[in-house]
């Protein structure tokens, strides 16, 4: 006989466990992203059990903190990463955030927006999904919105980005349940995100992009994402070119890839 | 890497190179437009209702006056006066209270039990008039300003004042050739510089970092605070008339804190004329909307985590630092202690100072722990001046139970105004603690830039206060 309690979401949503830092083994690594000051910390701390330090103003987490929880018979493992309004210039804190979500792949990556401010927020999460496939979107402080009069079409934003998209209030702990089970859902495969993509590349870029990023996928095998680390080459920055001159694309994965240093 | 490898990787950037003369010029701008088309295109499609003047708007009626030329610093120096007042006034009791139970109950108490076990006397006093002493005299101390002043700081940063203040300070900071979020990193500094250290790294350009982490030490840490409030109470306060001493001690620490934020500016605009040239670089600053803080949460969360892992912190220094007093002030050589030695040879360059040979003395016995820079220096005190029927022997470090008792052994072993308004100075321009600096060494990872962390605030602090002596002799 198979157990329906199982495959019922109101099941699931009570098992949760905040595991604090106590993980030494996982099945998923989520990454937290997001804009400065949008309550990144907070939905890491309600999801963990964990109190980092949150406070208002940006800028207040500059390392990755790292968590856990269990849900849903899961393992999971968090990480809380700084705060940043866009992936592609060059700051300390951009680069661990930057730097985890290519070369640590987590399996899922939670961008957390805000509200208040979609439209700023969505530029960092349209970046995010050019870097990678597995992504939902945590549309925070719907609380504040909500007193501003802002109200969001969850359904519309979710078609547009091709994602799970999940309307919260970290604070008041509304939706967190629901954000659980899309993390569980897109990290066990359940949930196919389909990402949007930048479309209209002009040909000549888009050829260029082809050419070398097959060139560094027969250099490295397990490269996180070719074709964006081929257009960064494009673009000229100076750490992706020093990192493959300096052979350290094997450090970067290395350092973080939690996953691999589990077993170490 | 081999040489293959290395000719296939040069074979790549070339490609690149030249794939980039093919493509657009600017198709790094085409490609972050199109990203700010698309964001603007589902933000329009997603937003059902937005009523953009929805009524009155608080947040920008709060920014207007809290943000303002005029009322800006004042408003900045109330809030920080006031804070400070809070502090002082109630940390007395319940810092009274912990002395009775701690102190003038257990440590008897802990004493007679090892002489009942039957421990020799220097055991007994090894463990319970250093370590265990040394340990209740931190706790007593520190835990009930820190219990008052993290929570209220908290509530004002989860409210989102912090960004208010590093929009003020902003212009000044840009005189200078610094950063203006240097604001916010300074004011992680009055928690623990070690975490604004870290905190720097919010700073873009190393060469800003690099003035935000050397000017850090100037924002009075946890480890200092106690420090600078008993100091101002028993020297500054008592000269006031009782109802007013808090008002006026609490002055005098706000006066500490500017002095400081005085010395931030000099050294950065110092440092950027010299050794850190350069630019100021811009920077966008959001000013969040005020959240209300969620009261009970944070009262929780700053006494649990900060108040109790920063109590903890000076627990695990202060028992080897008491084990240290105990030792160099038990250990004779000819009939004088270690430490009466030392104190004797600092004694000279320390008056030069304004200050004293056990200032000196208390300083480099608490380099890992600034917290117990008092306690050290009252004992030290009542050893060198011996004064009879106070402290409970040699090397016990002791507490008084009001300030004017501490003031009269202070006295006695010589102390001025002048010692106690250079102790403050002195407490404030002098080198970090190590956990701090090994932090700067973690985060430069240059022994440079750490030794001159580490000595710039000293020499400062000895050229002030000798010239702070100077003018006090001449007057």
């Amino acid at each position: 006989m198979t157990n329906n309690c199982d495959t019922c979401p109101i099941h699931n949503t009570e098992s949760l466990r905040k595991l604090g830092v106590n993980m030494n083994t996982y099945d998923f690594v989520i990454a937290l992203a997001g804009n400065p000051n949008v309550g990144k910390s907070t939905v890491f701390n309600n999801i963990t059990g964990l109190r980092q330090h949150t406070g208002n103003w940006p800028g207040k987490t500059v390392v990755r903190a790292e968590g856990g929880f269990s849900f849903s018979g899961k393992r999971y493992k968090v990480v809380d990463l700084p705060g940043t309004y866009s992936l592609l210039s060059l700051t300390t804190d951009e680069e661990v955030a930057r730097d985890f979500i290519l070369f640590g792949r987590p399996d899922v990556t939670v961008v957390v927006i805000d509200a208040t401010r979609l439209e700023r927020n969505l530029n960092l999460a349209l970046q995010v999904l050019q870097i990678t496939d597995r992504v939902v979107i945590c549309v925070n402080l719907i609380d504040e919105a909500k007193r501003k009069g802002i109200v969001i079409d969850q359904r519309t934003l979710s078609r547009e980005l091709g994602v799970p998209v999940i309307l919260t209030a970290a604070r008041q702990n509304t939706g967190m349940k629901d954000l659980l089970n899309s993390i569980h859902d897109v990290a066990t495969g359940k949930y196919i995100c389909k990402p949007f993509r930048i479309r209209n590349e002009p040909n000549k870029l888009k050829k260029a992009i082809d050419k070398l990023s097959t060139q560094l996928e027969s250099e490295y095998n397990d490269l996180p994402n070719a074709r964006w680390i081929a257009m960064r080459l494009l673009e000229g920055d100076r750490r992706i070119i020093s990192a493959l001159k300096n052979d350290e694309f094997k450090k970067f994965v290395n350092e973080n890839n939690i996953k691999q240093n589990q077993t170490l | 890497m081999n040489i293959e490898k290395e000719n296939r990787i040069e074979s790549i950037l070339k490609n690149a190179n030249n794939l980039r003369w093919e493509i657009d010029e600017d198709f790094h701008d085409s490609i972050i437009e199109a990203l700010y088309q698309d964001a603007n295109r589902i933000a329009d499609k997603s937003i059902i209702k937005s009523d953009k003047q929805p009524r009155f708007n608080v947040d920008r009626a709060i920014d207007r006056i809290v943000t303002s030329r005029l009322w800006g610093f004042p408003i900045m120096l109330l809030l920080l006066s006031i804070i400070f007042w809070v502090t002082i006034e109630g940390a007395n009791v319940p810092s009274a209270f912990l002395f009775s139970i701690l102190i003038d109950t257990f440590h008897p108490a802990l004493k007679s039990f090892g002489t009942t076990v039957g421990f020799p006397w220097w055991l007994n006093g090894f463990l319970f008039d250093g370590a265990y002493l040394a340990m209740a005299w931190v706790i007593s101390v520190m835990l009930p300003p820190m219990a008052i002043f993290f929570p209220i700081f908290t509530l004002l940063e989860d409210y989102g004042y912090l960004p208010r203040v590093a929009f003020n300070m902003d212009s000044l900071f840009r005189k200078v050739g610094a950063h203006g979020k240097m604001a916010l990193t300074m004011a992680m500094g009055y928690g623990c510089n070690a975490a604004g250290i870290v905190a720097t790294r919010i700073i873009d350009s190393p060469r800003e970092r690099l003035i935000a982490i050397i000017t850090n030490n100037f924002s009075l840490c946890n480890g200092r605070w106690p420090t600078q409030i008993l100091i101002a109470s028993i020297f500054i306060g008592t000269l006031a008339p009782a109802h007013f001493a808090g008002i006026i001690s609490a002055a005098a620490v706000v006066s500490v804190v500017l002095i400081g934020i005085a010395f931030v500016f000099i050294v950065s605009f110092g440092l950027s004329k010299t050794i850190l040239k350069g630019e100021t670089s811009a920077f966008s600053l959001e000013l969040p909307p005020y959240r209300p803080p969620r009261i009970l949460r944070t009262l929780y969360t700053s006494l649990i985590d900060r108040t109790l892992i920063v109590l903890w912190r000076a627990v695990i220094f202060a028992i080897p630092a008491g084990v240290v007093i105990w030792l160099l002030s038990n250990i004779s050589i000819a009939d004088q202690s270690i430490a009466q030695y030392l104190i004797s040879f600092m004694n000279p360059f320390g008056l030069l100072l304004g200050l004293n040979g056990v200032i000196l003395l208390a300083y480099i016995i608490a380099i890992p722990a600034n917290e117990i820079v008092i306690p050290t220096v009252l004992m030290l005190t009542v050893l060198v001046t011996g004064m009879a029927g106070i402290g409970s022997g040699t090397g016990v470090i002791f507490e008084l139970n009001s300030t004017a008792d501490t003031a009269l052994i202070l006295q006695a072993g010589g102390w001025t105004i002048l010692t106690g308004i250079n102790l403050m100075l002195f407490s404030l321009l002098h080198n970090p603690c190590s956990t701090t600096l090994y932090t700067i060494y973690r985060e430069t990872k240059s022994v440079k830039w750490t030794t001159i962390s580490a000595v710039l605030p000293i020499l400062l602090g000895f050229i002030v206060c000798f010239f702070v002596a100077l003018i006090w002799k001449l007057f």
